[in-house]
């Protein structure tokens, strides 16, 4: 099967870059599957998990918190604003940052839309990340 | 003539004090090779971004409603000045070069008749502006009792900024820093955050991108966060920056000090040479005189 280059990277490292056959990505509307030769696009991610396959199999999956990603026929540049490893989420720490967000949330009742647009947004991503830490 | 005691005091005060800075020197060289790698590691992120940007930006721009991290908000009249300087001082001219940069900033922006409101971040650089500026200075940000600085403190100074733009409490922004071009060599440079500058878009057509949500929307999202890196950058600069100096400071002090000591050694040791001729010509006279 074609491959194409597949790289994560956050603002704190290059976590990932090699050669892979598929990549499903948390597009802000919808789980998106990537396979090479992808027409060029932008688009943003919502918190969710991204699964990696070669082979058929899945190889990799690493949740990331929202960011951008930028698909090319022959690459994919995911720009992540955290990734971690599913294996190294911790249940806790998601539980811990869901209650947070939800409490930004409310805080922000009276704000602007877009606060709470971006509130609400943290929320979003806090729950796929306790998810992704329970499926774990 | 200073007497021998004095003399050997003096010698184990310096030689004590070189032992202070040869482990300040190893230190800082041991953070600066942590600094570097960090730096080092948020690169790719920021080519990425800027290559993104670079494709994004240029059709949104002429637009009438484009955001206003990207294009300003129109006016030129007040400036915001963010200047990073290190937290702690005995690095040789890194903060105050800095600090003077800002500083020639301030009254020349002053004497083209705009305000100017300046925000600092590290401890040093407050302090140094405040003798002049302090009506100036809005926020004192300070990491000092951070270990390391992650990308969330950036994002956190990003933040405070969009809130003062959305407010409509300053036109243009400029990042002020020391600029990480090796171990010996930082410059204090200028750099202008908003409006955002575009990076030229490469000449291979970034125009065919699709884009999910819509363009606008997508560089909603990515405005702030490229803030946040272009500060996050700084701010690793900064740090490496900082224990490069430091470095380099220390290491001219272990050898001043190296230097002093030998100079007090061999006073020491012709003073010493000097009291005994003197003693033996005292005995011998006194001998010759029976």
């Amino acid at each position: 099967m074609a491959s194409f280059q597949l790289e994560l990277v956050s603002p704190e490292k290059l976590l990932l870059s090699r050669a892979v056959e598929m990549a499903v990505i948390p597009a802000a509307e919808g789980e998106m599957g990537v396979l090479a030769g992808h027409a060029p696009m932008i688009v943003a991610l919502r918190g969710g998990v991204i699964s990696v396959r070669e082979g058929g199999q899945v190889t990799e999956q690493l949740f990331v918190a929202g960011g951008f990603a930028e698909v090319a026929p022959d690459r994919v540049t995911i720009l992540a604003d955290e990734a971690t490893p599913l294996a190294s989420l911790s249940k806790s720490e998601a539980q811990q940052r869901l209650a947070e967000a939800e409490a930004a949330l409310s805080a922000a009742a009276n704000e602007t839309p877009e606060k709470r647009e971006a509130a609400m947004a943290r929320v979003l991503s806090a729950r796929a990340m306790v998810e992704a830490a329970l499926a774990a | 003539m200073p007497s021998l005691k004095s003399l050997r005091l003096r010698i184990n005060s310096v030689k004590s004090t070189r032992k202070i800075t040869q482990a300040m020197k190893m230190v800082a060289a041991a953070k600066l090779r942590r600094a570097q790698s960090q730096a080092e590691a948020a690169r790719p992120y920021a080519e990425r971004m800027e290559r993104m940007l670079a494709s994004l930006g240029a059709s949104v721009a002429g637009a009438p409603d484009a955001p206003k991290l990207l294009v300003g908000t129109g006016a030129d009249k007040v400036h915001l000045l963010v200047v990073v300087t290190a937290e702690r001082g005995l690095c040789g001219g890194f903060n105050t070069n800095v600090g003077r940069f800002a500083r020639a900033q301030v009254r020349a922006l002053e004497a083209e008749g705009k305000t100017v409101k300046i925000i600092t971040v590290g401890r040093k650089g407050a302090v140094f502006l405040k003798r002049d500026f302090a009506s100036r200075i809005v926020t004192e940000i300070s990491f000092a009792n951070k270990k390391r600085i992650g990308f969330e403190d950036a994002a956190e100074v990003s933040a405070k900024i969009s809130d003062m733009l959305d407010n409509g409490e300053f036109d243009v922004c400029t990042l002020i820093y020391n600029r990480f071009r090796n171990v010996i060599s930082q410059t204090p440079v200028g750099q202008q955050l908003i409006p955002t500058p575009l990076p030229e878009a490469s000449s291979e057509g970034g125009a065919l991108y699709e884009f999910e949500p819509t363009e606008e929307e997508i560089l909603a999202r990515l405005l702030p966060q490229n803030l946040a890196i272009q500060l996050y950058r700084a701010l690793l600069d900064n740090a490496a920056g900082f224990y490069g100096s430091q470095m380099t400071a220390m290491d001219n002090a272990t050898r001043n000090a190296g230097e002093m000591i030998n100079k007090l050694t061999l006073n020491y040791n012709r003073t010493r040479q000097a009291n005994i001729t003197r003693e033996l010509i005292e005995i011998i006279s006194g001998a010759e005189a029976l």
